[in-house]
Parts: C-alpha cells; structure tokens; sequence
C-alpha cells in the first residue's frame, strides 16, 4: 500500500468518540505554533552544526601543537589549562578579525576620532568584504536547487563573467560612475549567464546532466581565462605574467563608509537576495521553476515547459556567479587575475546547503563564512595558529550540515518519523 | 497458527495510527482487514511484520508474547509478508528469487543448490495450485503470476500467517478468482491469512471473519454471514453511504473526442495504441474497462498531449489540436491523471499553489509576471470549502494529505473550470468508499453540465457505476462497446481478458446468473 498514511485530522463528521485525538490546540494558534516552530527548526541544525564545528575545531587546535603531549606526560592538569586557554586565545582572535574587539570600539567612539572609528569598523568592514561574493555564488547555487539543477559551475561562472565585467571596466573610458559600474556589473552578469546557458540548453536539448557538465566547464572556463589574460589588448601592458588592465574607478563599486573596503557590492547582494527570493515565490516563471524542480512531470503534465526552465535557471544562475565576480573585480583586486577565486564558487554550494536553499538564509550563512575567512589573518598573527583551521572549520559546518540526521543524534532531537529528509537536487543516478 | 494483536497503539508525531487495536487470527482462518485508506492498515500490519515498533500492547503467537525489532524476526516467527508492491528482482528466475536470502549450497565450494531449491517449488505450486515456471525469468511474468511467486516465497520459508497487502489492486477479476482459490488452499492446509483490502465483494466472498479499522481503532469484528455490503461500507466510513452512483440517463450531443486510426508507441518504442477508434459525445460517459497495460495509459497521454502519436488523428470538438499539454487544456480539456504523486501534484508545493498548478500564469492569479498570492489563496480556501478538501490550512504541503485528500485536490482544480471534455484515468485508485462516492457524483455532475466524460478505469465497478458506454480496451483497441444495461461483470471481464465479443457474451450468458452487485 503505497500512499496509506496515518490519518492526518479528524473528519468533520468523526463522533468525538471514535475520533483518535491529534493536537487539540484550536487552529490559528496551531498555525503560528507550526510557524514558529518550522523556523526554530530550521535554524537548529545550521547552528548546532556551527557549535559543533567548533567544538571539534578546538581539538584540531590543541591536538596540533606538539608540545602539548609533552606537558601532558609531566603535568596533565596545567597541560590542559593551557590548552583551554590556547583554545580561549585562538577563538578570541578569530571572533575579534571577524566583528572587532569590543575595547576597540569603546575607545574609538570615546576618543571622538572619526579614523579611529573607522578602524574600529574595520574587521567587520572585511566581513562584509569576504562575504559579498559568497551571497552571489549562495544565491546561483539555491536558484539551481530549487529548479532541481546542481550548478557545480558557479566557480568557472564566476571567471568568465568576471573577465566581461573587467574588460567593460577599463575599455570603455570617460563615462560618469553611474552610467560605467551599472554596465560592467551588466556584463558581468551576461558572461556568467552565458557560461551557465551552455550546460542549461545541452540539457534541456541531449539530457547531458548539468554536473557533469558543469564541472568540466570550470576548467574550460579556466584555461579560456588564462588565455584572456595574456590576449594583447586584454593583458595589462608591460606584464608578462597573466593580469589584465586596470579597470577605470568609474567602474568601482563605491565603498560604504570612505576608508573601508566594504563597498556597495554588497548592498547589490542583498537586493539580489530579495530579487531571487521574490522571483522564486511571487513570480510565474519562478513558480514553473520550483514546479520543474520539486516534480518535473506534473510540470510538463501542468503544460510548463521543462527545458525553458532549466535554461533560464541555469542562466540566473550563471549570472548571479558572474555578479559574484564582479563583487570581486570591481570591488576588491580592480583587475582581473587568474587568482580572484579562492573557491567561492564551491563555496557557495556549501552556502544553498546550509541555508536550504533559502535566500534570507543565504545571507547569514555567507556571513558566517565571511567572518570565518577575515578573522583567519588576524588569528593567525595573533596566535600562530595556521588561518587554514578556518578551512578545517568550514568543512565540518559543511559535514555536520550535509549530515543532518548526524547532528540530530548528537543531540537527540527527535525528528517526525513521517518525514523524509531534504531532497535538494535530483539527478543523481538517474 | 494463532495470532493475536492485544492493544497495539502506534503513534506518529500529531497523529495516532492505531489505537489500541486487538484481534485473532485463528488457524486456517482468512481474517479481512477492512477500512478506508488511512484507517492504519498498513500500519498494523507492519507493526506484525516488525517494520514498526508499537508504543503500547503485544503480539501473541500461540499464546507467547513475541517482540519483532525487524522482518527478520517475523519470518522467523513463520508470518510471511507479500506487499503490494512485489519485492522481486526483475532479472532474476523464479527458483533464484524465492531462494534468495535462503540459499541453500551445495558441495565445499558453497554452490547454490538451485535443483533443491526448484524441486521445492514445484512441490509447494503443486500443491497449492500455485501454477508456475521455475525457471522463468521474473520481468517476463504477468502481475498476476508475479503475485503468486510471492506467495510460494513465503511458503518456502514456511510461513504459517500469511499477510496480503492488498493483492486484487492488480489483477483482472479472473486472476482475483484464482488468487481466492490458492486462499481457500492455503487456508485448507491450515495456513492463517491476513487480508488487506477495502473492496466489500472481495471481503465477503473470501474472508471468515471481518475487522473493520476506522480512524486508528477497531469498529467492530464481524463474519460475511452477518455482513453486507453496506453494513461494512457505513462501518468503514462511519456513516451510511450511498453505493449506487445516482444519475439519469444520457442525453449525449454532438461528437467533442473524435478519435481515429490512433497508433501510440509506449516507452520502449512498443506499438501500444493500435489503430484505435472512440468517440466521445457532450453529455456522456464513455469508460474505457481493460486490464492495465493494455495501452490506456498511452491513449489518455496522447489525448491530453502528453505523448505524440505515431499516426492518426484526434479532434477536440471538430478542431485538430496542436498537441501540446497547455494547448490541449486551452482547448478545454481537464485531466485528472492516472498517477496523482507523479503527474497530478507536485509533493513540496502547498494545497493553494497545487489548486492553480496549470492556471498560474492567466488572470485572475496572475498579474504580468506576478502572481496573486492574494487571489490564489481566495480561490483556494473556496475550493477546499467546495470540495471537501480536508487540509489544516491551503498552506499545508499536499505531500502530508492523505491519498482522497490528495486526489480531491486535483479533481477541484480540473473540475472547478468549464471544461467540453474531462479525461479521467483511474480517478479512484487507492481511494476510500467516502472519496469515491464523491468523486463519483462529481463526475456525474460534470455530464450532466454538458461535458463529454472520458473515464478509463481497471475497476470494474467503477466501469459499470460510471458508463454510459463501456470501451473495452485489449491490446490497444476498443474491442466491444458495451451498453451499460446488458453488461456484466462476466462479459466484460472475459472482454478484458481477449475473448472475442461473440465469444463472450456466450460464454456470459451461459454462465450462471451472478450477483450483479455494482451493476447499478
């Protein structure tokens, strides 16, 4: 018997009687308490995924420093004060590169000296910075969740519309701000929309599947950028080496606050998100997506077109990993290198898993990220530890949030047994 | 063997599945497990399996307590499952499936002892009359024989209680006749049966005694003896229930589905609609009756455009339609598909997005690119209100309804609009007497407004409920066109089945007059 369930609600005409009682809270205050209650759930994981993370990053911290089992030979106890204390030390520095130390900002604000505050500011001004490409690549990622699509590309997305942006930034000359940054981010957009039509339309048209597809575009996109770079014309003049021109300030995304480097690239990633997310669930082409995404024959069965919705998604797509670039030509390096990529692509994955796939949710896990990646230098001046144990952390966030059910029975929540789990793409195997 | 259930409760997160349920099974009895979809059937009866662990309450064989923590202690128990979904590996024989897991080796090299294992087969089908190959290859079998390869792996593995999970959804009624003479042997040979079903014939021609589940809890345990039909309907439903669809004589118009010379191609490129005839007028119903797979599912695709002809022609209201999905429903075309989870509704989306799933993008629930959330809800909640939908809420996920609940979503969207012609494939399937008789009226009503029907159903009560002109579809052709008045259920199984219509309606007539229940 395949679709029997357990009786969901007691029938109208059900005698109290015979009726099994289910929750007997009368109805709107059941339909807030759901509410709420899916929030909370919703958070729960990703954040106990986060503490657990730390909890296992603090091992990784004292486990690496050697002398630490000497010590622990002749003086346990002192021995694992002081690693507490290591691991006290490392986090601290961390929490401070990431949102500013406290006392800092104290002073600042009682000194008066406007170069002071923004100094103060200028952890959380790098946060900002670090987490704006991670928004756009979050974002490419979800859309393709939600339209059923694994966009692996966003990496190679991200190069490709990031060389348009940048050859936009220093070939057209003498334009007014408001006219030349609007372009380039426009052709930013366009090359990684373009980037994320090739996959899109070989799936729509062979069935080619888009991971595969994907992946082996990133190393296209690559190696045509490499090329790009040392194109006469392209390639900065003077270099041997792969960097292209420098872009025209009239290009530049115009920093928030003068002096920090947190600029408007990231007010464009958060009006992004409200796009993306109003596109998803208020539009009728977002509703054909998610329709194709969630159940691809009742779409077809719904007359919606299967193959439009994965081209378009895949081109959104595409386009928010190109915006991503641009966050970072014309926002950070105002060149175009080979280099501008730390993986932000992948790590944007990362980011629609975390967030399930939800644009709000994008924002804070980019955040998080963010405050990992610019609080790594400073800990690592601080205590010596190696900035790569925010990698370690990043990828056990990234276990812990792939693994629900593990998170779960670390710390027993119960989960309804009707539920199945999150199905984020489909595809695999088939 | 002798089985008892003493107050078993299960209970789901919000929900409790069973409720204190107690019954016994005696030896060599076929005890029926009756009740609506979502009753907790299926939940009791994997509880027995070991699938579930119950809160509250015990399994007792012959009077021992029992716990099962997995199948493997039920088989172990000698209770022996047969799903409704069969559990068999396509390419693998007979012999080889009902082995697996039991293998029996040979020599020092631990080789399958495939003759043993065969010679037991044959033993346990002659034995229960249980005809089949050994060496067949499992994905050449009918369903019918299929079923039976399930049942000879229970016995192999010496089952005493046999549990089966709905077993007629499948067969054509002469296979279900053969499925109760196996029964009846079984049952002879003192093997206990547990049968699942929420058809009433099925249940008063084969069971000794009855348990009716409602809700999660035992309505009441009685015997084909004391039983009809619609003492079990209203037990189930827990109301009377009307079981005769009421509707007037056809008053049909002109001609809306033509249909000609039709050739459709299945997924395999197999020929599957062979040069099929039908006409559909306004005002009627016409019910295709044939056993699954026949080429139905085809016929409705290429109608609803789901699929493209290979050749002929298929007219909607004297206009050839371009065939496409949205141009045949612009055309005026509802559908209400034959696999609701897989076509019908998309599991994920709330009950309001399903209600609008193919008029999303045209006034009044779309504005431009923008849709009316506000004007989808309205005409959501009024829907559920319309159509009995039973929802927390038009937000709630249709995944979590139940399977009517479900269907009854679907059939509000494609009825709530003016529509020529409704084709229906299976609009019952799985459903519970409540939903079916609503479902029913709603068809009915649909006629009655002027709309040509199309309904293509294996269910045979459905067919003779529903039609005004029964179809008989066997390997891709309308056989026979039977008048609703002279058929029976004899004459139309034996269509189904391939007899040639003379044929047919010889050996049916010659046959001794039946209880013609469902000919209403």
């Amino acid at each position: 018997m395949t679709g029997e369930r357990p009786p969901e609600q007691p029938a109208t005409e059900a005698t109290p009687a015979n009726a099994p009682a289910p929750a007997e809270t009368p109805r709107p205050t059941r339909r807030v308490m759901a509410m709420l209650g899916g929030a909370a759930r919703g958070l729960l994981v990703p954040v106990l995924a986060v503490l657990s993370a730390f909890v296992i990053g603090a091992f990784v911290i004292v486990l690496s420093d050697l002398t630490f089992f000497e010590r622990l030979g002749q003086d346990p106890g002192a021995a694992l004060g002081t690693a507490l204390g290591g691991v006290g030390t490392a986090y601290g520095a961390l929490l401070r590169g990431a949102l500013g130390d406290p006392t800092a900002y104290v002073d600042a604000i009682a000194s008066g000296d406007v170069e002071q505050v923004k100094a103060a500011f200028v952890p959380i001004s790098e946060t900002i910075l670090a987490a704006t490409p991670l928004i756009f690549t979050g974002l490419a990622v979800a859309l393709g969740f939600q339209c059923g699509l694994f966009n692996i590309g966003a990496e190679g997305q991200l190069f490709v519309g990031a060389t348009a942006a940048t050859f936009v930034g220093f070939a057209v000359t003498g334009m007014p701000w408001f006219v030349h940054l609007p372009l380039a981010i426009i052709a930013g957009f366009i090359g990684g929309a373009a980037w994320g039509f090739i996959p899109g339309i070989l799936k729509a048209r062979t069935g080619a599947h888009e991971v595969i597809v994907t992946i082996m575009l990133n190393y296209t996109a690559y190696n045509l950028v490499g090329f790009i770079l040392k194109f006469p014309g392209y390639q900065r003049e003077g270099r041997s080496d792969p960097i292209s021109k420098v872009t025209e300030a009239s290009a530049w995304y115009p920093p928030l606050i003068e002096g920090l480097r947190a600029n408007w690239g990231f007010v464009l990633a958060l009006l992004a998100a409200f796009a993306v997310s109003w596109f998803l669930f208020r539009s009728t082409k977002g509703f054909e997506l998610r329709a194709v995404g969630f159940n691809a024959p009742a779409a077809r069965y719904a007359g919606m077109s299967i193959a439009a919705s994965t081209v378009l998604a895949m081109m959104l797509s595409g386009g928010l990993a190109g915006l991503a670039g641009t966050s970072v030509v014309l926002g950070i390096t105002h060149s175009m290198t080979s280099g501008i990529s730390p993986g932000f692509g992948f790590d944007g994955i990362a980011i629609a898993l975390m967030a399930r796939s939800r644009p709000r949710g994008i924002i804070f896990a980019a955040l998080l990220f963010g405050a990992l990646r610019a609080g790594s230098t400073p800990m690592e001046s601080a205590t010596g530890i190696p900035g790569d144990l925010v990698v370690v952390l990043q990828a056990l966030v990234i276990m812990f949030v792939a693994a629900p059910a593990l998170v779960r029975g670390i710390y027993r929540i119960r989960v309804p047994e009707t539920t199945g789990t999150e199905v984020f793409s489909k595809g695999w195997g088939s | 063997m002798r089985l008892e259930l003493r107050g078993i409760t299960k209970r789901f997160p919000g929900v409790i599945a069973n409720q204190n349920v107690s019954l016994v099974v005696e030896p060599g009895e076929i005890h029926a497990l009756l009740g609506e979809n979502g009753a907790g059937k299926t939940t009791l009866v994997n509880v027995l399996y070991g699938l579930y662990q119950p809160e509250e309450g015990e399994i007792r064989i012959d009077d021992q307590p029992v716990t099962f923590h997995d199948p493997g202690d039920a088989i172990a128990a000698h209770i022996g499952m047969v799903h409704q979904h069969f559990m068999l590996v396509p390419v693998f024989t007979v012999t080889e499936n009902v082995m697996l897991g039991v293998e029996s080796v040979r020599g020092p090299l631990g080789l399958l002892d495939r003759p043993a294992a065969r010679r037991r087969i044959i033993e346990i089908s002659e034995r229960h009359n249980l005809r089949v190959d050994p060496d067949a290859v499992v994905e050449d079998l009918p369903v019918g024989v299929r079923q039976r390869v399930e049942i000879i792996k229970t016995l192999y593995r010496q089952s005493d209680l046999l549990v089966l999970d709905e077993p007629t959804a499948v067969l054509t009624p002469q296979e279900d006749e053969e499925l109760f003479e196996i029964m009846r042997s079984l049952q002879a040979s003192g093997t206990s049966i547990v049968f699942i079903t929420h058809k009433l014939n099925e249940v008063l021609a084969i069971a000794d005694r009855i348990t009716v589940l409602r809700r999660g809890r035992v309505v009441g345990t009685t015997t084909p003896a004391e039983a009809t039909r619609e003492s079990l309907a209203s037990m189930m439903v827990g109301r009377s229930v009307d079981l005769i669809v009421d509707k007037t004589p056809a008053k049909p118009g002109g001609p809306v589905l033509e249909v000609a010379g039709l050739v459709v191609r299945d997924d395999r490129g197999h020929v599957a609609v062979n040069g099929l005839d039908l006409t559909v007028h306004a005002g009627e119903i016409v019910a295709v009756a044939g056993v699954q797979g026949n080429g139905q599912t085809e016929l409705v695709e290429a109608i609803t455009g789901l699929r493209h002809p290979v050749s002929g022609t298929i007219t909607i209201d004297g206009t050839a339609v371009h065939l496409a999905p949205r141009n045949v429903f612009e055309a005026g075309v509802a559908h209400v598909p034959e696999d609701r989870l897989e076509d019908g509704c998309v599991p994920g989306f709330s009950v309001a997005d399903n209600l609008v799933l193919n008029t999303y993008y045209r006034p009044p629930f779309s504005k431009g690119i923008r849709l009316d959330l506000g004007a989808i809800e309205r005409s959501a909640t009024e829907l559920v209100a319309n159509f009995d939908i039973r929802t927390p809420s038009v937000f709630n996920d249709i995944g979590n309804l139940s399977g009517g609940n479900q269907q009854k979503v679907i059939v509000a969207r494609e009825f709530s609009r003016p529509v020529r012609l409704l084709v229906a494939a299976q609009p019952t399937r799985g459903l519970d007497v409540g939903s079916i008789e609503y479902i029913h009226r709603r068809i009915v009503l649909k006629r009655d407004e002027g709309a040509a029907v199309l309904i293509v159903s294996t269910e045979l009560d459905e067919v003779l409920a529903l039609a005004d002109r029964i179809a008989v579809m066997y390997q891709g052709r309308i056989v026979d066109i039977v008048d609703p008045e002279r058929a029976t259920p004899e004459l139309i199984g034996l269509l189904m089945g391939g007899s040639a219509p003379s044929v047919a309606e010889a050996a049916a007539a010659a046959a001794p007059a039946a209880d013609g229940e469902g000919a209403g």
